[in-house]
């Protein structure tokens, strides 16, 4: 039976929640991994039952989280008893070893001077298209590190760190995290790839080589507002059946590509306000495309106390606002960039959490809204599997 | 036979109970109770300390019979009573952030 298994990522540990097509009733399984914050979780598209999770903590830093079974149980890769130990008979317990290629080097900080470049916690996974084994992972400080043994061990893809504007790269308020990865279904040599605040990037060689993509950019913030680098990209999203078009939620701006990021043109249009975190794409329309508008970048709540989608089908440009079911007073909750994503069933079904710890859920496209759980810890991320 | 206490982060990580046991041959030190802890528990690697330095993370703390010793040597011997079993080793998170 067909049905929908959605990975949340919060504050305070993992939950799970799943239900059948209908979508309606809905069981909450968690908090795996209490009281660590799980930054993201994603499932392999060759074997959905494989996810990947990404649990940090201040005090104990990065741990890898992996299960085989949907999200019923998991482990750290690479500990189990033939794991264990290395040809040297040392442990190794590598799952959460993040290690930069070479003298790692210098990026920009906030006051303009250099400082080095520190691993801080994983903020995405995105699992191969070839393997289940195979999990791309963008970190903080920004780099992209691929795994092809099932994340016991990660080798980073360091041509993009060591591009030459690395040393302008710098921290957005939330740090400087690689927090986007799409890979081209057509072609897997081709990956996007979005960092704050750097901007955006792309390689066409698997990630040897790396081409900053930011033509058509405008970042008001900067000294240069079009400047090759330096953008705060907040998301950048994609239909598969279109690998060349991506839609871009920028600090500022709602922006669209056709030609694989080498130039973006803005299709904010109407929206009341153009801030915002998440982007995301219907699962059959390759044109039509969501956002959830928040006041300002000091301000980081819906316009009015609003809680408000805005979907456009046609590709950006024209908005309506989505509200129904969604508080319409007093909500000054946000939607982090990694907080939507929607599922392929017919209608299909989109989904997002907020810092207040709901997680709402709409099965025709935007038009009607619920709240599946209300009282969660602040949601960091949401990913949508269909099941079949 | 050394006694470890764990933070409750780190058991339920670990899948361990209140304290843990490891033995050691020749001098107990820190660093020789850690590297027997993560022969043990090879998912602790990288939650105490640094895969590469060997270093402290900086909001996780060691205490030996009641004594702070996180800024000593971590080859330094540690006390009779932690190699004769009688006090537990401490690993604890900082109190940090509210």
């Amino acid at each position: 039976m067909s049905g929908v298994r959605l990975l949340v990522g919060t504050r305070k540990g993992a939950f799970v929640l799943t239900a059948d097509a209908k979508r309606k009733d809905w069981k909450v399984d968690g908090p795996h991994f209490a009281g660590w914050e799980i930054y993201h979780m994603k499932g392999s598209p060759v074997d959905p039952d494989r996810i990947y999770a990404s649990q940090t903590s201040a005090w104990f830093g990065q741990v890898i989280q992996r299960s085989n079974d949907g999200g019923k149980t998991w482990e750290t890769p690479g500990s189990s008893p033939e794991d264990l130990k290395g040809p040297d008979g040392m442990p190794k317990g590598e799952s959460n070893m993040f290690v930069y290629d070479g003298i790692p080097g210098t990026h920009m900080w906030y006051d303009g001077t250099q400082h080095p470049w520190e691993f801080k916690r994983v903020w995405h996974l995105e699992p191969g298209l070839d393997s289940p084994d195979h999990v791309y992972s963008g970190v903080e400080d920004a780099a992209l590190f691929e795994s092809k043994d099932g994340g016991k061990s990660w080798s980073e893809l360091s041509g993009l760190r060591q591009h030459d504007t690395g040393p302008r790269w710098q921290p957005g308020a939330g740090g400087m995290c690689l927090h986007t990865i799409l890979i081209d279904p057509k072609n897997p040599k081709r990956i996007f790839v979005a960092i704050s605040a750097a901007g955006a990037f792309r390689t066409d060689d698997g990630g040897k080589t790396w081409k900053p993509i930011n033509k058509g950019l405008h970042s008001q913030f900067m000294p240069d507002p079009h400047a090759e680098v330096g953008h705060c990209v907040h998301r950048i999203a994609m239909h598969p059946s279109k690998p060349n078009t991506l839609f871009m939620q920028k600090h500022w701006d709602v922006m669209r590509s056709d030609d694989g990021g080498d130039s973006w043109r803005e299709v904010s249009d109407n929206l009341p306000t153009d801030f915002g975190f998440p982007i995301d794409v219907h699962a059959h329309e390759p044109e039509t495309i969501y956002v959830v508008p928040i006041k300002s970048d000091s301000e980081h709540y819906p316009l009015d106390g609003k809680l408000r989608v805005y979907r456009s089908r046609t590709g950006g440009n024209k908005w309506e606002e989505l509200t129904n079911g969604l508080p319409q007073k007093d909500c000054y909750v946000n939607v982090l960039r990694d907080a939507m994503s929607v599922d392929s069933l017919d209608p299909c079904g989109i989904y997002f959490g907020t810092t207040g710890g709901q997680v709402y859920a709409s099965a025709d496209s935007g038009d009607s809204w619920f709240p599946i759980v209300r009282d969660l810890p602040a949601v960091l991320s949401v990913e949508a599997q269909t099941l079949k | 036979m050394i006694r470890i206490v764990l933070p409750h982060h780190l058991r339920t990580l670990a899948k361990v109970g209140d304290e843990v046991h490891v033995d050691l041959n020749g001098t107990v030190t820190v660093h020789a109770v850690i590297n027997a802890l993560e022969e043990t528990y090879p998912m602790l690697r990288g939650t105490i300390r640094d895969h590469g330095t060997l270093k402290r993370r900086p909001l996780v703390r060691f205490f030996a019979c009641g004594e702070d010793i996180s800024h000593e040597s971590p080859d330094a011997p540690l006390p009779d009573a932690i190699v004769k079993g009688e006090e537990p080793f401490f690993v604890m998170g900082a109190i940090a952030g509210g």
